[in-house]
């Protein structure tokens, strides 16, 4: 029991981290501080601008294979825990 | 008959027999069939099939449409329909695909030990997707008349046709191996042309690099500055920082979208056709990675699309192009009515601009732009042909998933979960065949008599499953002690306040002249439009299931087991119904 809660509460950790994250690239760098962001470039892009249309999905799709990576290692640990 | 349209004939019947060939190949024999596609999907090939359910005729015909005009506004849906991935993958996929079961009222039913909370999922379900799916029946009409020049009503009745036959023969089966066929189908469509205007106009073959480099006339400036330039001295709002609707509303309409699309049933339901709940993480991945093929392409068509079409009308600021010199595009789109001229001031010019008195291109629909645009930039006719193809494929794609989410919810959880439980499998197969038959022809009907622009229903949709469906979901998971009548009471509200706030906006059922509001700003609730009021939907549903749950007590100790079994790792059972 006790085993299941801690796998438990390293996955709300992951997710935590995660979606903080996933939070700052599109609502914070996105929405939020768009205009202090579009002072500065990225080639012709305006930054701001640049991780509303592309930037944060770029890493929403690096968020979700690190939370798989992640998960698939916290999985085996706890599998071979419950073998051993 | 002419070169184009024998192309586009042989593209879009080329790609509907193979779709025949593949649902005739993944005939459904089981209910499990039917449902989850016998549960042996891979995570790539369901990936893969996600991106095709997904991707409509919204994000293949309108999304890039919404953003030429928009500009910046338009990163709502950008953001709002990939964001929902992640939510997706780390919030709810996995552990509902370790419960292992055909549907989503079916793992609420379970998890609620609830036949209420069963029967207000599929009410909720229906709602959502029947709004979905008008948008998709729109956008095979609307590409049907144009590039086959049948006509709407007629598109409309072949399309339905179309999926009838792999939809109900196939069932998920037979829908995942032809989304795995539309998916290719419909990015080669889209991207192909974006890579010879991005090349064309900036010298850059990569769309997502050209949208940020110099334009390839010598002339050193960026694309994006140019066009700022371009639609400004006309009187438009700045394309690179354009605001829609206020921040707030911006912030609110992307949630809503995030949490919408995590909360779309006929989305959810391809997660249960992976053995794995590890294989239900890495399909959101493979899920993203080919939605975003499409999506980071989107902005550079529509900026793209835009200046293209500015400088067809205006090729140098104050040259207008003169009405009989229009090029052939323009005359075909005028033929569908999205396109309209009107001259105002008389001089057989073109003058398009902000202003409403002195604009004459009285209508440019978005739903235009993408199919239009490889004809504005002069590509060649087979490139036409495939984006013909492409649209069709997404919103085929997605209207079969569609479908079968409703059918499947009234067939499995109404009819054999409520009803008539001792329904034998042959027969609920039959009643599922049936109920889908059924809900083709309505959706054809809706279609016929739409409500609003194709992405504008659709997000709609989004809001109805953001404030009803996914915070009974996560709620379910993450809290083990809510209680199925909190859970329905938050369900209830939720998704009443949403299409309340909509219908008082928009019309009682959309029919115009019965909204008691009127659909504009000063009306909004803190300037929150219509389409982005999902997230207070959940908000709401939210604080009335745990206010609720105060007041009825938690959750039984064997629902509080299951909720641990969803929670830990391994140990998955195959898909079944008991």
């Amino acid at each position: 029991m006790e085993k299941k809660t801690t796998y438990w509460q390293e996955n709300l950790r992951l997710i935590t981290i995660c979606l903080v994250i996933w939070f700052i690239v599109s609502f914070g760098f996105g929405l939020l501080l768009v205009e202090p962001l579009n002072e500065f470039r990225l080639g012709g892009y305006k930054l701001g601008f640049w991780f509303a249309q592309q930037g944060s999905i770029y890493v929403f799709v690096g968020l979700i294979f690190w939370y798989g990576y992640k998960m698939n290692k916290l999985d085996k640990k706890y599998q071979a825990e419950d073998e051993s | 008959m002419d070169e184009l349209k024998l192309y586009t004939y042989i593209a879009v019947f080329g790609s509907f027999s193979i779709y025949f060939a593949i649902a005739w190949w993944a005939r459904a024999a089981s209910t499990s069939d039917f449902y989850v596609a016998g549960g042996g999907v891979t995570p790539m090939q369901n990936g893969m099939a996600i991106g095709a359910d997904w991707m409509s005729a919204a994000s293949f015909i309108s999304m890039a449409g919404l953003i030429a005009f928009l500009g910046y506004g338009g990163s709502v849906f950008l953001m709002g329909w990939t964001g929902g991935y992640v939510l997706l993958a780390m919030l709810l996929a996995p552990y509902m695909r370790k419960h292992g079961k055909f549907t989503v009222p079916e793992f609420i039913s379970d998890r609620y030990y609830s036949k209420t909370a069963r029967i207000v999922a599929v009410v909720c379900l229906i709602l959502a997707s029947l709004t979905y799916i008008i948008g998709q029946m729109k956008g095979v009409g609307v590409a049907f008349s144009r590039f086959l020049e049948v006509d709407y009503g007629l598109g409309l009745g072949i399309g339905m046709a179309v999926v009838w036959f792999y939809a109900v023969l196939g069932g998920m089966k037979g829908i995942t191996y032809t989304q795995i066929a539309q998916y290719c189908v419909l990015i080669f469509a889209y991207t192909i042309p974006a890579i010879f205007i991005s090349f064309q106009l900036t010298g850059n073959p990569i769309p997502q690099l050209g949208l940020g480099s110099t334009l390839a006339d010598g002339s050193g400036v960026y694309l994006l500055d140019k066009l700022d330039l371009v639609v400004t001295e006309l009187g438009f709002k700045e394309y690179t920082t354009s605001n829609m609707n206020g921040s707030l509303d911006m912030f609110a309409y992307t949630m809503s979208l995030m949490i919408g699309t995590a909360g779309l049933p006929h989305v959810i339901m391809r997660f249960f056709t992976v053995p794995t709940a590890q294989a239900a993480r890495s399909s959101a991945g493979y899920a993203l990675v080919f939605i975003a093929l499409l999506y980071t392409v989107a902005p550079a068509v529509g900026a793209m699309a835009r200046l293209n079409l500015m400088n067809t009308i205006e090729p140098t600021a104050g040259q207008h192009l003169e009405y009989e010199k229009r090029p052939q595009w323009f005359k075909d789109w005028e033929n569908t009515g999205l396109l309209e001229f009107e001259d105002k001031n008389g001089d057989g010019k073109i003058q398009y601009s902000a202003d409403a008195k002195t604009n004459e291109m009285v209508k440019v629909d978005n739903d235009i732009m993408v199919l239009a645009n490889p004809a504005i930039a002069n590509l060649p006719n087979w490139v036409i042909a495939l984006v013909a193809a492409g649209g069709l494929a997404a919103a085929l794609s997605t209207a079969a998933g569609l479908l079968l989410a409703i059918s499947s919810s009234i067939s499995h959880d109404l009819m054999k979960g409520v009803l008539t439980p001792d329904l034998s499998e042959k027969n609920e197969l039959m009643a599922g065949r049936i109920v889908m038959t059924l809900a083709i022809l309505v959706s054809g009907y809706l279609g016929l008599n739409p409500p609003g622009f194709a992405a504008g229903t659709v997000a709609l949709a989004f809001g109805l499953a953001a404030s009803s469906i996914f915070p009974a979901l996560m709620m379910g998971i993450f809290s083990k002690k809510m209680s199925g009548t909190a859970a329905v009471a938050g369900m209830c509200s939720g998704i009443g306040i949403t299409m309340l706030y909509v219908f008082q906006h928009k019309g009682i059922m959309f029919i115009p002249g019965t909204s008691f509001l009127g659909d504009m700003a000063p009306n909004w609730f803190f300037g929150i439009s219509p389409n982005a009021f999902g997230v207070v939907g959940a908000i709401v549903n939210f604080a009335v299931a745990f206010i609720v749950l105060q007041f009825t007590g938690p959750a039984p100790k064997v629902i509080q087991d299951l909720v641990e079994n969803m929670r830990s790792p391994g140990g998955e059972q195959a898909i079944s119904d008991h």
